[in-house]
């Protein structure tokens, strides 16, 4: 073992006085998501955060949209004025036609690097959450994943709050000591802010100098999860799920035709998959997909904390148990005390029958 | 073909305890398991292995005790283990744990070869953060592949390796040289049953245990507490939600209880009920 | 395909496989462990009372680091009625010596505990494997084992069953039976997460002092059992546990009887504020003397609770595991040195020093309990808690009635209870039983 100093006893982001190379890092970034020509939800959220933390600090709120087409660009540009950006920074290049690590860290530690922002904030969105963990280590900064709450304490700082432990504890987390202090944040947290129309601010474009010969990923191909016939749990708005209590491989089947009615995806428990009902990739909780649709559906899951930790995202949670003890109950914000063999096909045709009516009337 | 996994030793989560007084989490009797994240990583390393030849290296940064997590490893099929363990390496946070890392697999490429692919898994459940991969990648420049699905073809003689990926909205086939890193997406696969032999070899192989200065670390401002830019200043339990589910009752059967339940989700959710009018006027 | 072969394989790292893995290994014996669990002690979830001096004559230095939670310095011993409870305490200070006697534990930590000193005395462990069948030669002599991973049969000159009490090996390779539903206990229990102040301020305890209160009364439904509450150093271990012919024959399942338990006036304000943690159902051989199996053959030897070693009176079951699996593995080891094969003949050895041992005395002296209990159920686990705690009320309310016509009324409801003659029989039979 090489000899050895005694280890420290504070940790490097601990002392106070910000190192001569970063005083100058100032206002507050959002990295816009801008995924084929469409804007990511959770951009605007952060724009609407971002605003209030700029405000807080006194500073710019600038926005960054990269992209290869410079119509849509301009389009999130104007969006992003709207929701509350002073400043937007643009880089427009064919190879960033789709997105790959490689050059979308190129684009934005150069901006970084360029004109130094205090604060740059992502989508923890699979993108999101690629590119800022790359970023943070190229520019070798802290990066706090995956936030609920953002906040700038009395001194200044940016303090971020997440969950850890499977969401059993949250903690919060400061990068004091380098710049720019990072976090990606959960889309759907944050509230949604109203756009000001007519709003503007000044755009200042970057190029990327980057050629498609220097790019070792090619993208062979892309498709769209809506001409997909694989499971998007994940991303779902509307979840349908079952457990054991359907009984039989059979009896699935009712969730699959409330799915159906709903445009919903479905899944359900561990054992369902170990008895050969569902595939894996429909697995929902802890080791399978952790899933945050707007409405969640489970018809006969006991609400094992394995499954809880999966789900518990999940803005509205609806049960369907038999036993009226059942720990689902603990967490869900509705519950049905029935058997699920018979409700199911009646809320798919109660469902069915509403939303008719509709498509009627529309 | 050399494949490495980084693969984390961590508490059982769905065990923490969150203490009612002080707030702080109850380690009394909380199981460690490895992170079932890296599980489908190890299980895609093997199957690479299977098909390609060569050897799985799996490696951890941890306590003593992560040795555990690595003899499961071995059980599982690797073929070697590497435990990475330095009381300087206490309170990293994912850029210290990348550097780390990153510094073990250069002294791993030195005695046992480069590796081609590296693997880890998507997250962990109790950092959570994603980031520990991509940092190794980084630091190790390795082209880097996040949320991997499927890996469509490995070409070792051309130097190519072509991956399904998880991307925003769609699936990615991308093709990139090797080496590469790799973190695997949840549910692709599913752990294999070691064999007696894998279970017995487990049992009594060597596990290399390395630490800072075995790996070439000669500046320890960048391992640890000191070399970590984030701070937890603060750990609390969420707030509990204190009110159990609300019970959905209706006299007249399975079609009035239905009609209550839909009435109580659209009452709670305003947009589900406009999303799924317009689902159907699309329709 | 495993060519190597091993002095001996222990089925099993419970207390008593594990005694006797890592005495044979201190011995300087090849050893082979096989556990089905994730770990030891993975499905031994929860607390227990580890008896100190079984643990002392394997390991003398074990309270160096082994995980003990509480040392015992107070034991209740409860009659209850559905309202009340009439106690026997006794608590002393003399516990708190340097070597305690007693301690509470948490099975999960403790069996990984010694399951890590087997591992460093030089036994091999394999977990997560699940030994499926003996394997025999043409003689019919165990010879190795047969388990559920891929990759054959592993050799041993000896198999120690260290499997537990609904050991399904030693049943299906035909070397003992099944297993009655009467000579076996269904016991659950609950952990619940106290805070340590709240525990100690419940309990009237400071430091690792710990208390432990057995229970006996109409908490069973007139079924034969006991409940128990055991206090840890962060939680409170309670359970109760009724023969399984009993559970056959009423409608209570265990969980509401666990339930009532809890509920139970005198104990409800014990558990008051806590989170319940783990929940969990185990099988304890009762059968005692008279319903142990054979125990050693041609190349086997059976130890622990897979023997039937417990001792239900007195709920001792884990000293019980850990002598026994250390005296058939010190016969091993003995037999081994005088390089005498291991046969049933030479084996027997072991049975003759059990027999000199604390272990068949006691089980012999109480083999007469099982049954007398089972048959007089209703009796002992209903009636006479129901009098006793009558019987205290009276005497204990002031109420203006004198104190010779309280005296009467205690006798008579008694009486009318029990027939004169029903109370002394219960009484000879107890007393002939325990003899
Ligand atoms: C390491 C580990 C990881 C795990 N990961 C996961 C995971 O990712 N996802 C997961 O789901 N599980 C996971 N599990 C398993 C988990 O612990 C539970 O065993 C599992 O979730 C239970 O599935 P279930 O609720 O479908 O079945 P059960 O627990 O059997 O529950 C069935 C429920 O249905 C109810 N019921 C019965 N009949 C009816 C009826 N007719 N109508 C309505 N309700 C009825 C019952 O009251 C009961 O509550 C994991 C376990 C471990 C140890
Ligand atoms: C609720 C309850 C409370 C108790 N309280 C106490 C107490 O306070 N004090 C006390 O002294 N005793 C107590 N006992 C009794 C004590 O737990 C047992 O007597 C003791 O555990 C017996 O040890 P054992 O090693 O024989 O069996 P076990 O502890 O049952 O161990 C057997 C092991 O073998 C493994 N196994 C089984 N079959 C196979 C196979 N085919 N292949 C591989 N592995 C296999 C099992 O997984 C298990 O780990 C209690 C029991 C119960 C149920
Ligand atoms: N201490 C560690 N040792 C080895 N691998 C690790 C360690 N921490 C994280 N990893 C790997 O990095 C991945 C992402 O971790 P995280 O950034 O903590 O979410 C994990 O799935 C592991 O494969």
């Amino acid at each position: 073992m090489a000899e050895a100093t005694p280890p420290p006893a504070s940790r490097a982001g601990t002392k106070k006085a910000l190192p001569e190379k970063f005083q100058n890092y100032r206002h507050v970034w959002v990295a816009m998501e801008l995924e084929h020509g469409q804007v990511h939800s959770v951009s605007y959220e952060l724009l609407g955060e971002g605003r209030k933390l700029a405000d807080k600090r006194g500073v710019e709120l600038a926005a960054v949209v990269m992209g290869d087409s410079r119509e849509a660009l301009h389009r999130a540009a104007t969006n992003a004025f709207e929701f509350g950006a002073d400043k937007v920074y643009l880089v427009c290049d064919p190879v960033l036609a789709h997105y790959r690590n490689e050059v979308a860290t190129k684009a934005l530690t150069d901006l970084v690097n360029r004109y130094q922002p205090e604060i740059l904030l992502l989508g923890a969105t699979n993108l999101g959450r690629d590119l800022a963990g790359s970023v943070a280590t190229t520019l070798e900064t802290g990066l706090t994943a995956d936030c609920t709450e953002l906040a700038i304490d009395e001194e200044g700082s940016l303090a971020a709050t997440r969950p850890t432990f499977g969401g059993s504890l949250l903690c919060t987390i400061f990068t004091l000591n380098f710049r720019p202090q990072m976090a990606t944040v959960r889309p759907r947290v944050l509230a949604m802010p109203e756009p000001v129309p007519g709003r503007t601010g000044t755009i200042v474009e970057h190029p990327l100098e980057l050629a498609e010969d220097d790019i070792v990923t090619k993208v062979v191909h892309f498709v769209a999860d809506r001409d997909s016939d694989k499971a998007q749990l994940a991303y779902a708005d509307i979840v349908v799920a079952g457990g054991l209590g359907l009984q039989s491989a059979e009896n699935f089947q009712l969730v699959k035709q409330l799915a159906e009615v709903l445009g919903a995806e479905y899944g359900g428990s561990r054992p369902l998959v170990q008895k050969g009902w569902i595939t894996a990739d429909r697995q929902i909780g802890q080791t399978g997909k952790t899933i945050r649709p707007r409405l969640y559906i489970a018809a006969g899951i006991s609400g094992a904390i394995q499954h809880r930790v999966g789900v518990e995202g999940a803005d509205l949670i609806v049960a369907i148990n038999t036993d009226p003890n059942a720990p689902i109950f603990e967490f869900a914000h509705l519950g049905i005390v029935a058997d699920a063999v018979t409700l199911l096909p009646a809320l798919t045709e109660a469902f069915a029958r509403r939303l008719s009516v509709n498509r009627l009337a529309g | 073909m050399h494949i490495v996994v980084c693969i984390k030793q961590v508490p059982d989560s769905a065990q923490i305890r969150v203490h009612p007084v002080t707030n702080t989490i109850m380690r009394q009797g909380v199981p460690t398991i490895i992170n079932p994240y890296d599980l489908f990583a190890l299980e895609e390393a093997l199957r690479l292995r299977d098909r390609h030849g060569g050897a799985v290296t799996v490696l951890t940064m941890g306590p003593p005790t992560a040795e555990q997590a690595l003899r499961k490893a071995l059980t599982f099929g690797a073929d070697r283990a590497v435990l990475l363990t330095d009381r300087y390496f206490a309170g990293s946070d994912t850029l210290a744990t990348s550097y780390a890392l990153s510094m073990a697999l250069g002294r791993i490429a030195a005695d046992f070869g480069a590796p081609e692919i590296i693997f880890t898994g998507k997250q962990t459940i109790d950092g959570d953060t994603a980031q520990v991969g991509p940092g190794i990648a980084k630091r190790l420049r390795y082209n880097q592949l996040t949320y991997v699905s499927s890996i469509v073809d490995v070409a070792a003689d051309r130097g190519r390796i072509t991956v399904e990926r998880r991307a925003e909205g769609g699936t990615q086939t991308l093709d990139t040289a090797l080496p590469v890193l790799i973190t695997m997406l949840e549910a692709t696969n599913e752990m294999r049953r070691g064999t007696l032999d894998n279970a017995l070899r487990a049992a009594r192989q060597e596990i290399l245990t390395w630490n800072a200065a075995d790996v070439g670390i000669a500046d320890l401002l960048k391992c640890g507490l000191r070399g970590s830019p984030t701070i937890v200043k603060k750990v609390f339990a969420p707030t509990a939600r204190a009110e159990k589910a609300e019970i959905v009752t209706a006299e007249g059967g399975p079609a009035a209880l239905a009609e209550a339940t839909i009435a109580g989700i659209f009452a709670r959710a305003p947009a589900v009920e406009a999303d799924l009018y317009a689902f159907a006027r699309q329709a | 395909m495993i060519d190597e072969r091993f002095d001996a394989i222990v089925v099993g790292a419970g207390p008593s496989g594990n005694a006797a893995a890592y005495v044979m290994a201190k011995e300087g014996l090849k050893v082979l462990q096989i556990e089905r669990g994730e770990y030891s002690g993975s499905k031994n979830v929860q607390g227990a009372i580890l008896y100190a001096d079984a643990l002392e004559r394997i390991m003398p230095d074990f309270r160096d680091d082994a995980p003990l939670e509480r040392h015992v310095v107070e034991q209740r011993i409860w009659t209850m009625d559905d309202r009340s409870h009439t106690g026997v305490h006794y608590r002393s200070d003399d516990f708190n010596e340097e070597k305690p006697n007693r301690y509470t534990i948490l099975r999960a930590q403790f069996d990984k505990w010694f399951s890590r000193r087997v591992q460093q005395a030089g036994a091999i462990v394999l977990c997560e494997t699940t030994v499926t069948e003996l394997v025999k030669d043409g003689q019919d002599r165990v010879i190795g084992v047969r388990t559920d991973r891929t990759g054959g049969a592993i050799f041993a000159d000896v198999v120690i069953l260290a499997e537990g009490v609904n050991g399904l090996v030693g049943q299906r390779s035909g070397l003992r039976p099944e297993v009655a539903p009467e000579s076996v206990a269904l016991a659950v229990k609950e952990m619940h997460f106290l805070p340590r102040e709240t525990i100690e301020a419940r309990f009237n305890l400071s430091g690792n002092e710990g208390v432990v209160i057995e229970a006996m009364g109409t908490i069973t439904k007139g079924m034969a059992g006991t409940g128990f509450l055991y206090t840890n150093e962060e939680s409170i271990s309670v359970g109760i546990g009724c023969i399984v012919a009993d559970f056959a024959e009423g409608e209570v399942t265990p969980y509401a009887l666990l339930d009532a338990f809890k509920n139970h006036p005198s104990i409800r304000p014990l558990l008051a504020g806590s989170e319940i943690k783990e929940y969990a159902a185990h099988l304890i051989p009762e059968g005692g003397y008279k319903a142990m199996p054979q125990l050693v053959g041609d190349g086997w030897i059976v130890v622990g609770d897979a023997g039937q070693f417990v001792n239900a009176v007195h709920r001792e079951g884990s000293n019980l595991a850990m002598t026994t699996g250390r005296v058939a593995a010190e016969t091993v080891a003995w037999l081994k040195r005088r390089r005498e094969p291991l046969d049933a003949v030479c084996l027997a050895e072991y049975t003759r020093r059990l027999a000199d041992s604390f272990v068949m005395k006691d089980l012999k002296k109480y083999r007469g309990i099982p049954a007398l209990l089972h048959h007089n159920k209703r009796t002992f686990f209903g009636l006479y808690p129901q009098l006793i705690s009558k019987a205290a009320q009276t005497w204990l309310r002031v109420d203006g009635v004198d104190k010779v016509s309280k005296e009467k009324a205690i006798l008579r409801s008694f009486r009318e209870g029990r027939s004169l003659f029903g109370m002394i029989g219960d009484a000879l039979k107890l007393a002939r039983a325990w003899r």
